[in-house]
């Protein structure tokens, strides 16, 4: 069950991979879309067996690296976070892959896409099931290379490959940061199995660590790590630049990979390693305050942007943002909360996007759509329903979760948990404002299209709507559903420690917790639980937030025309610097790409005039004096070289042996 | 243990081939033909005779196997010694892997003197494994520096237009490398009385003697490796080498600098190797940083791989001296894959050069519409030079830094920038090379991998992701060897250092 449901990905990028010629497209969405489809009902199985039976374990595959006494294994570790994230992942991708069929039709090369697609969600498996850090690597790299290849699928557009060059040499900054995370975890605890740094962690909590003549606190300075890594793949402020960049991938590849699944394995590493963040109160500190001003910093640029993938790319760095600040006051449960139903309403989101720019002839931008609602209907409704849990409008899913993370930070009573309850509405307010925009301006209106344009506007076919409305069913009700189980904690009660019989059941009717040991939250820390004693208009206050943008859009874009153009020029610099982004590209390309560059051609003319003028080239010069009088050694001849090098040799050797015969 | 001298067999069939290929006689075209089944043939043999001895060789034990030995000139206690423990054993099974897979790909692009090219690569596979598999000094110099000859007639007489100026460059830094190295053999002699190397490994050299002789050595193998700043001679010969010339370049002979490290200067001179080792790692260190920002600005594909060799040489001197088991192990890997990896990016350069006869990144663009199988392969390799989890490249460098992480935290920190520089430059190469439109007409017309071509990647392609998914192949059959040095290296340490002295005061003696 556990194999299928990570290999059966894995099989079906090989097949269509490999074979993609002899079986053709068709066979190639046929074997990828079986083999997910197959692994997502397999990961609904593992749900049942695993969370609802309370029964987590660990398979042995075979040894992967071993040096001295540096051991890691194939494994998988199939625990209730783990299944979380299978279930997401795999019942997303299976979406996506459907919905790609449809999508893709007309590409010549959609069977390599759906190859692409099965390697991408077959690397994030290997992630989620890592039993060890360095497993988790693989994986973590491994869906960079997927995103690499999807975000330049489109090979001819040099814009895709410059993104998707961008998105793996970012990404590999925070990569970095994890490599550094894995040495020293190993430095310290002499071991890299998550089993085993986890039992140890509050023995180490006195350490130290020496790191650039400093002496650090040792799960303080990991934990900064593993956050520098998360900071990459999740794309929090500071190495965000490259996701904005990454629509320039097919949408079926934004919906799966930058929005519901890659771009949320920060969230994921970091809930894993919360036995480690537990005491390491500094390290969530930083990640709160990262997290806040991401989703705030995100959200204004949001505001601004015209491309349709781009405003829905804004909108998910921002939610990511609510997710790290979770992280950072530890209501981790919440983080995953948020991380499961944004997955949901996310990827319709984008998927919805997909299908307004294949009804508009592939046109993102949207000041060239607009009155196209009668066109699309379905795709109209959805959309509505996507935005409406993104929003947080009471009972749609991204309420439950969003709520319960704004909570949780006011209630956590620490200073950075109240500034990011404060960010954080600020946040929702836009959130809603940019997302009715982003539904005004697309489907209401009159058209701004070219008249040929409108002429083919046209509903999506099934393929694609199906898997739409899958994903709308989890934007609706994945949050009313699973609130109690991700509402409550370990600390609570009524939670799977109380049940001791296997065969005995988790009732996540019953509101249940059922993380088990799965996630560690110190009792003074539980912030979840404290979330459900702040005052009343704490509650209320993200409702109205989101309702005040909604309508705000509506005055807006639908009532008053002209309105938008007068905001702009009366907060002109301000617009300005949200426009553009607040010029994070441009100061890194002055800081890091330049110099590089610049560097890079010193030192190459270093080798050339320094290193060869001092060395062989300077001697030739020498020796050319020389060499002109007995130029008639100098044929030019390499053989001639080498045959006198041959002669010395023998020379050489012969006088070593006649001396020591001598003597 | 094998009943038949197994290595020596290794070392000269090739020879035999290559006398064997001098006596066909005959029509031109017939002789070529000739000559070119009769190197694949043998050479195919040897890698099958490799292959035998390797599942022949007893990982568990650290000690020589396979060992011959023959009084030579009894006078002097110069011996005709052989052996291999797990250092050199994979180095002598990537020499007979990597010369068929050179042989085939040279089966078309060379066009002339086809016999002496192939001569010249048997007699160069005979002088590869006998470096490797040499447990006599006088021996190992013979065969160490006879190598160069071959390599200076592959690259001087089937090379590109400035052959003479790359050939000559290499000439000068080996020379002074190799007398010095000569010097240190001697002096060896002199102190212990004996050119066995294991005798030698035994015998302490008191430490004054080993800090002239580490430099010696070091003078000799830093060329080789090539260490920055001596490597300048590396991406001239490799760009005016015929392809399986850089393949073999890089594959093979970059690694007798490394082994070189770690048969000679490690167990010999282990309170030298302790007290260079911080000078090592900031030199291993300039090389990652400043080769990889050159290779970010290269034009040409063969220098910028060239370039990046150099690179990935850092982290194995880095690892080497590290002289902790993951370091050491992981130094050995790396120069392990980077023969399979940095060889077949050699190819791959040479398949687009047979086709459009220009190494320039700029002409090429847009090729992945053609050669799709092509930009595949090229791509999987691409991924384990930049060390991507699951290819070869990853293990390697991630034992080293590891291991440089337990020695010094600063130094693994500066080391591991070359992961995202390695990346850069990369990723960028291929983009240009395979991705964008096509701006070149016939750059985007050409043909993709025939079969010959195809089949020459397959065995390179299957070994960078086996060592990648499961490099306990590899390390196990190390491990032994490895702990062993290690032990000999810690034993070095104590005999001739009493415990309470602190190591530096040695060679500085303080002026007072």
């Amino acid at each position: 069950m556990e194999l299928v449901a990570v290999f059966a990905p894995l099989v079906g990028f090989l097949i269509a991979f490999l074979f993609g010629k002899q079986i053709g497209p068709r066979g190639a969405q046929f074997v990828t879309c079986t083999g997910m489809i197959l692994a997502a009902v397999m990961s609904c199985a593992l749900f049942y067996s695993v969370i609802l039976q309370n029964d987590p374990r660990v398979l042995h595959l075979a040894t992967w690296i071993a040096a001295g006494d540096f051991e890691v294994q194939w494994a998988l570790r199939i625990d209730q976070l783990t299944v979380i994230m299978m279930c997401v992942i795999n019942i997303v991708s299976a979406c996506v892959h459907v919905y790609s069929v449809g999508y893709m039709s007309h590409d010549p090369a959609r069977a390599r896409f759906m190859a692409y697609l099965s390697l991408f969600t077959f690397a994030m498996l290997m992630l989620v099931t890592a039993n060890n850090m360095v497993q988790l690597f693989f994986g973590w790299e491994g869906v960079g290379l997927a995103s690499y290849l999807l975000i330049g699928f489109w090979s001819h557009k040099p814009s895709a490959n410059a993104a998707a060059v961008k998105a793996f040499v970012v990404n590999r900054v925070g990569d970095f940061g994890l490599l550094m995370a894995i040495f020293t975890t190993f430095v310290v605890f002499g071991t890299v199995q998550f089993d085993a740094i986890f039992t140890m962690a509050p023995d180490k909590t006195v350490d130290t660590f020496n790191f650039f003549g400093f002496e650090i606190h040792a799960l303080t300075l990991i934990c900064l790590m593993l956050f520098v890594g998360a900071v990459g793949k999740s794309a929090q402020l500071g190495l965000h630049t490259w996701l904005p960049d990454a629509m320039e991938g097919p949408t079926p590849v934004s919906a799966l990979i930058h929005a519901a699944t890659m771009v949320t394995a920060g969230v994921f590493l970091i809930t894993r390693f919360s036995p480690l963040f537990e005491y390491a109160p500094f390290a969530r500190e930083i990640v709160c305050i990262v997290g806040a001003m991401t989703a705030l910093v995100a959200a204004t640029i949001g505001l601004t942007q015209f491309d349709i993938k781009r405003v829905i790319a804004y909108s998910t760095m921002s939610q990511l943002g609510y997710m790290f600040f979770a992280l950072g006051v530890s209501a981790y449960s919440a983080a995953m909360f948020h991380l499961m139903t944004h997955a949901f309403f996310k990827a319709l989101l984008f998927l919805g996007a997909g299908s307004v720019i294949h009804a508009m002839s592939n046109e993102q931008d949207m000041r060239r759509m607009g009155g196209i609602w009668k066109y699309i209907p379905t795709t109209y409704v959805l959309m509505w329903v996507g935005s409406l849990a993104l929003a947080g409008v009471p009972f749609f899913a991204g309420f439950y979760s969003k709520d319960l993370i704004l909570e949780a930070a006011f209630a956590s009573g620490s200073w950075f948990g109240q500034m990011a309850f404060w960010m954080g509405i600020a946040a929702a307010l836009m959130t809603a404002f940019y997302s009715w925009r982003l539904i005004l301006l697309t489907f209401h209106g009159k058209p701004r299209a070219s008249a040929e344009t409108m002429a083919h506007v046209h509903e999506s076919p099934n393929v694609m709507l199906i898997p739409l409305a899958v994903l709308a069913a989890g934007a609706i009700m994945a949050g009313s559903m699973f609130y109690g189980a991700f509402a409550n904690s370990a600390t609570s009660p009524g939670h799977t420690q109380d049940i001791k019989h296997v065969g005995d059941m988790v009732s996540i009717w019953d509101k249940d917790y059922f993380f088990g040991d799965s996630i560690k939250v110190l009792p003074e820390n539980d912030s979840v639980v404290a979330a459900h004693h702040v005052p009343k208009w704490v509650k209320l206050l993200p409702i109205l937030a989101g309702a005040l943008g909604i309508g705000f859009a509506f005055v807006v874009y639908m009532f008053r025309e002209g309105m938008a153009d007068k905001i702009v020029r009366a907060f002109k610099p301000l617009h300005t610097l949200f426009y553009n982004k607040w010029y994070f590209d441009e100061l890194y390309n002055f800081l890091f790409v330049k110099p590089c560059f610049v560097i890079g051609k010193l030192f190459w003319k270093g080798d050339k005039n320094v290193i060869d003028g001092l060395g062989p080239d300077g001697v030739s010069k020498l020796s050319r004096g020389i060499a002109g009088r007995l130029g008639v050694f100098q044929t030019g001849y390499m053989f001639h070289y080498a045959f006198v090098m041959m002669i010395g040799l023998i020379g050489l050797v012969s006088w070593f042996i006649y001396r020591t015969m001598g003597s | 243990m094998l009943d038949f001298p197994i290595l020596s067999l290794l070392t000269f069939l090739p020879l035999l081939g290559a006398a064997f290929i001098l006596t066909i006689r005959g029509e031109p075209e017939m002789v070529a033909r000739n000559a070119k089944y009769v190197a694949l043939y043998t050479s195919l043999f040897v890698l099958a005779l490799a292959g035998y001895m390797l599942k022949n060789f007893d990982g568990s034990s650290g000690d020589f196997q396979f060992v011959e030995k023959v009084t030579w000139f009894p006078s002097l206690g110069i011996s005709y010694h052989m052996g291999i423990d797990g250092i050199s054993v994979f180095f002598v099974a990537l020499s007979a892997f990597l010369t068929p897979i050179c042989i085939l790909a040279s089966w078309d692009s060379i066009k002339k003197r086809v016999k002496e090219y192939m001569v010249a690569f048997m007699v160069l596979e005979t002088f590869m494994i006998g470096t490797f598999c040499a447990l006599d000094t006088v021996l190992f110099y013979i065969f160490f520096e006879a190598v160069l000859i071959p390599m200076f007639l592959i690259i001087g007489i089937w090379g590109g237009p400035r052959r003479v100026y790359a050939a000559f460059k290499f000439f000068l830094y080996t020379l002074l490398g190799s007398v010095l190295m000569l010097a240190a053999l001697l002096a060896l002699y002199f102190h212990a009385g004996s050119t066995d190397i294991p005798t030698l490994i035994a015998s302490p050299v008191a430490r004054n003697l080993q800090f002239w002789l580490f430099i010696a050595f070091f003078a000799s193998f830093a060329v080789k490796m090539p260490m920055w700043p001596v490597h300048t001679w590396l991406p001239d010969a490799h760009v005016e080498a015929p392809t399986a010339g850089s393949v073999i370049l890089a594959g093979v002979l970059l690694k007798m600098g490394g082994y070189g490290f770690l048969r000679f200067s490690i167990p010999m001179l282990p309170e030298a190797a302790e007290y260079f080792a911080p000078m090592i790692y900031w030199m291993s260190i300039a090389a990652i940083i400043i080769t990889s920002l050159i290779a970010l600005v290269q034009e040409d594909m063969k220098k910028l791989i060239a370039y990046s060799s150099v690179a990935h040489m850092g982290f194995v001197t880095l690892g080497i001296f590290t002289l902790t088991a993951q370091g050491v192990q992981g130094g050995l890997f790396q120069m392990i894959s980077h023969g399979v990896i940095s060889g077949a990016l050699f190819l791959c350069v040479g398949v687009v050069y047979d086709r459009l006869h220009t190494r320039e990144i700029s002409r090429y663009g847009g090729i992945v519409k053609n050669m799709p199988i092509y930009a595949t392969v090229f791509m999987l390799f691409m991924l384990g030079s930049v060390g991507l989890p699951g290819t070869s490249g990853f293990v390697g460098e991630f034992l080293v830094l590891l291991g440089a992480y337990r020695v010094d935290p600063v130094v693994a920190f500066f080391a591991a920038t070359g992961v995202v520089l390695g990346a850069a430059y990369m990723l960028m190469l291929y983009r240009r090379v395979v991705f964008g439109p096509a701006v070149h007409q016939d750059a985007g017309e050409m043909q993709d991998l025939n079969w010959k071509e195809l089949v020459n990647f397959v065995p390179l392609v299957a070994l960078v992701l086996w060592l990648g998914i499961l490099p306990g192949v590899v390390l196990d059959k190390t491990a032994a060897s490895v702990n062993k040095l290690i032990s000999q290296y810690e034993a070095g340490l104590v005999v001739t250092t009493p415990v309470d002295e602190p190591p530096r005061d040695a060679v500085q003696e303080p002026v007072e």
